[in-house]
């Protein structure tokens, strides 16, 4: 066999050398047997609904654990096809022509999956597949397959597809997952955004070609970074990538090696390394890439997963079990930031028009003071005998600091008087994510022990953008002037107070924000566990001075592209 | 039953947040509720009714509401729309 090459679309980076694992579907066979009674098809369908609500349900919040909301809200999405009352009427009336319901089920899907996919608009037709999607979950369902016996590798391969949906994606996922190849897909395509959640290369668009092409156990180098599959690698092709790989494999096994070492400039200061996590399992990962501590434990997934808050002592071993597998480092525990973009079913919200400037977060629970008592009674009683710290969300305001204060020092009391024991000693922080808390850093400051900025949060309102809002989407830059300028006047304005400040937005990985941040003195930095390792090193190539020369440079800039086009040679001068 | 017609101002129509954010305001309502868009007319509470209509910037929609609570849901529906979702045009 001769080396052939397809070019696709680079989605995710990485290279990986494998053989082809051709993934295609479970065939979901329609059962030829008589139609039962209407009623009866029709209820096994609601049976079917409500089983594939709560499967939706639990990959939500096992891709919430792991990742961003935005993809999480995938889930979502299809939920909301799963109730929809126009896919109840076009199985309805197939049942009642007779159908039985597996039929009706697929070709109700297919129809409407078909109606979107004729659209003219790019953004609309994108839907079909999330409609294929969930007409083949709730086929599944009917047909007594489990979610998990979709596909089990059992050796290392590269899948291969024409097209993977946000379900197959996830499913696929395993330790013998080396990388993903699609025939179809962009870089906005669901596989694309998950694989690189996953950390997981992938090229999509490779064309239809493809398939034909790649059989089963074909030998393929698959190169995310370069947007190419090549087929029977010849040896030297091999051997290129091969070393590449290597190359690769090297720098990332010297900066783990340095990894576990504590961060420090080129001139000796120590910054704190720690990383973003949402349970025991990214914990662990995050002490395995070197973590010093955890800049940002999130509470939602124990608020989400179930259909009533979680109770102190469910809380208390969730906390536990993430401060033992931390150890000694210290944990900023980040009170409930829930809103109603993703509710829970048991806090009654309204409609809003706009959920990220309405009824969320420090809010919520200073008016739901059950709830919020229930966290820091938590909190304080799973801190005994760990470095833990108390962070409240979506401050814009010294009388919300207050008011959380107060009932933080009402639970002590409390404390005290039935005689649990708790931790005395925890500090308390806010996050910074609301411009007002930018501006009233130095107000604050008098009355909180630390800041930690929210990057993602505080580009949205500064900025005044949705990034979840496809058309506006462009507009979120986390490296705007504005953005910037502000987390300069929170860093100062909290030194000038003796106090410290950390960053647990995605501004904290980020090679290109990484010199500025330095340079703007920030203290400590909170990422995603695998970004730990190359920000350390960066870290140690910049001697305090060059940072700030370089965060003085770049404050000057009068553009978010400027600023990018600056930082992109400075990375490439230090990278050498 | 009351009808009205409303041009839709926002951006990407009516597509993703704010189709959601409309189909979960009409579910609130007990009245049936229909949106047409040119020849197109769908349920307002089904996400996919919502998407079919296919609804860019500056199309005219009218919302039918027939039901106990139909003015309500008319009002509602129709600031909704007017506010732009919430967004900023």
């Amino acid at each position: 066999m001769s080396e052939a090459i397809l070019k696709g679309i680079a989605a995710s980076d990485g290279i990986v050398i494998g053989p082809a694992f051709i993934y295609n579907r479970v065939p979901l066979d329609i059962p030829s047997r008589p139609a039962a009674p209407v009623l009866q098809e029709l209820q096994r369908f609601q049976i079917a609904c409500e089983q594939a609500g709560q499967e939706l349900e639990s990959l939500k919040i096992s891709v919430l654990a792991r990742s961003d909301p935005e993809t999480a809200a995938i889930f979502d999405a299809h939920k909301m096809m799963v109730l929809d009352p126009m896919l109840l009427d076009a199985v309805q009336s197939r049942l009642e022509a007779g159908q039985i319901i597996e039929a009706a089920v697929q070709e109700a899907s297919e129809e409407l999956a078909a109606m979107l996919g004729a659209m003219q608009d790019e953004l609309f037709a994108a839907r079909e597949a999330d409609m294929r999607d969930v007409g083949r979950r709730l086929l599944r369902i009917l047909l007594g397959i489990s979610d998990t016996s979709i596909t089990q590798l059992d050796s290392p391969a590269i899948i291969v597809a024409n097209d993977l949906t946000p379900s197959d994606t996830v499913s696929l996922q395993s330790e013998f997952t080396l990388g993903f190849c699609t025939a179809v897909g962009g870089l906005t395509s669901h596989v694309a955004i998950l694989a690189r959640t996953l950390g997981l290369p992938a090229v999509v668009g490779l064309g239809k070609k493809a398939l034909d092409a790649i059989s089963d156990g074909t030998m393929l180098v698959l190169d995310g970074t370069g947007g190419a599959v090549i087929l029977d690698p010849s040896g030297v092709t091999l051997e290129q990538y091969e070393a590449a790989r290597m190359k690769a494999t090297v720098r990332l096994a010297a900066m783990q090696e340095n990894s576990s070492k504590d961060a420090a400039t080129a001139n000796g200061r120590h910054v704190e390394v720690g990383s973003n996590i949402g349970d025991v399992d990214s914990a662990k990962e995050a002490v395995r890439f070197g973590a010093e501590g955890v800049g940002l434990l999130r509470t939602e997934f124990l608020y989400l997963q179930n259909t009533r808050p979680p109770t102190e002592e469910q809380q208390i071993t969730a906390y536990k079990s993430v401060f033992d597998a931390m150890g000694n480092r210290p944990v900023i525990i980040r009170t409930l930031d829930i809103g109603g973009d993703k509710p829970p079913g048991y806090l009654k919200f309204d409609a809003e028009l706009n959920p990220f400037l309405g009824w969320r977060a420090i809010r919520i629970c200073l008016e739901d003071h059950p709830l919020f008592k229930t966290q820091l009674r938590a909190i304080l009683r799973a801190a005994v005998g760990h470095r833990a710290l108390i962070m409240f969300p979506m401050i814009s305001s010294v009388e919300e600091l207050r008011a959380a204060k107060t009932v933080l020092a009402e639970v002590r009391a409390e404390l005290d008087v039935v005689g649990l024991d708790y931790a005395h000693d925890v500090p308390v922080g806010i996050m910074v994510e609301t411009p007002a808390a930018a501006m009233l850093t130095d107000i604050l400051a008098l009355e909180c022990d630390f800041f930690s900025l929210g990057t993602n949060d505080l580009t949205q309102y500064t900025l005044a953008v949705d990034r979840t809002n496809e058309r506006v989407a462009k507009l979120f830059q986390p490296l705007h002037p504005a953005v910037l300028r502000l987390i300069k006047k929170t860093i100062d304005a909290a030194h000038q107070h003796g106090k410290w400040v950390g960053m647990c937005g995605e501004l904290a990985g980020m090679q290109k924000a990484i010199p500025i941040l330095l340079g703007l003195g920030l203290d400590e930095f909170s990422m995603a566990p695998r970004s730990i390792p190359e920000a350390k090193w960066l870290i140690s190539k910049f001697t305090d001075t060059r940072a700030r020369k370089i965060a003085t440079q770049v404050l000057n800039q009068a553009t978010s592209a400027d600023i990018e086009e600056f930082m992109e040679e400075v990375l490439q001068e230090t990278r050498g | 039953m009351q009808t009205t017609s409303i041009v839709v101002h926002n951006k990407v129509g009516l597509h993703a947040r704010p189709a959601a954010l409309f189909v979960q305001a009409a579910m609130a309502h007990q009245s049936k509720i229909t949106v047409r868009n040119g020849e197109k007319s769908g349920n307002a509470k089904s996400i996919m009714g919502i998407l079919a209509l296919g609804v860019q910037q500056n199309d005219t929609i009218t919302i039918n509401a027939d039901g106990p609570d139909e003015m309500d849901a008319l009002t509602v529906l129709t600031r909704l729309v007017n506010d732009n979702f919430g967004e900023s045009l």
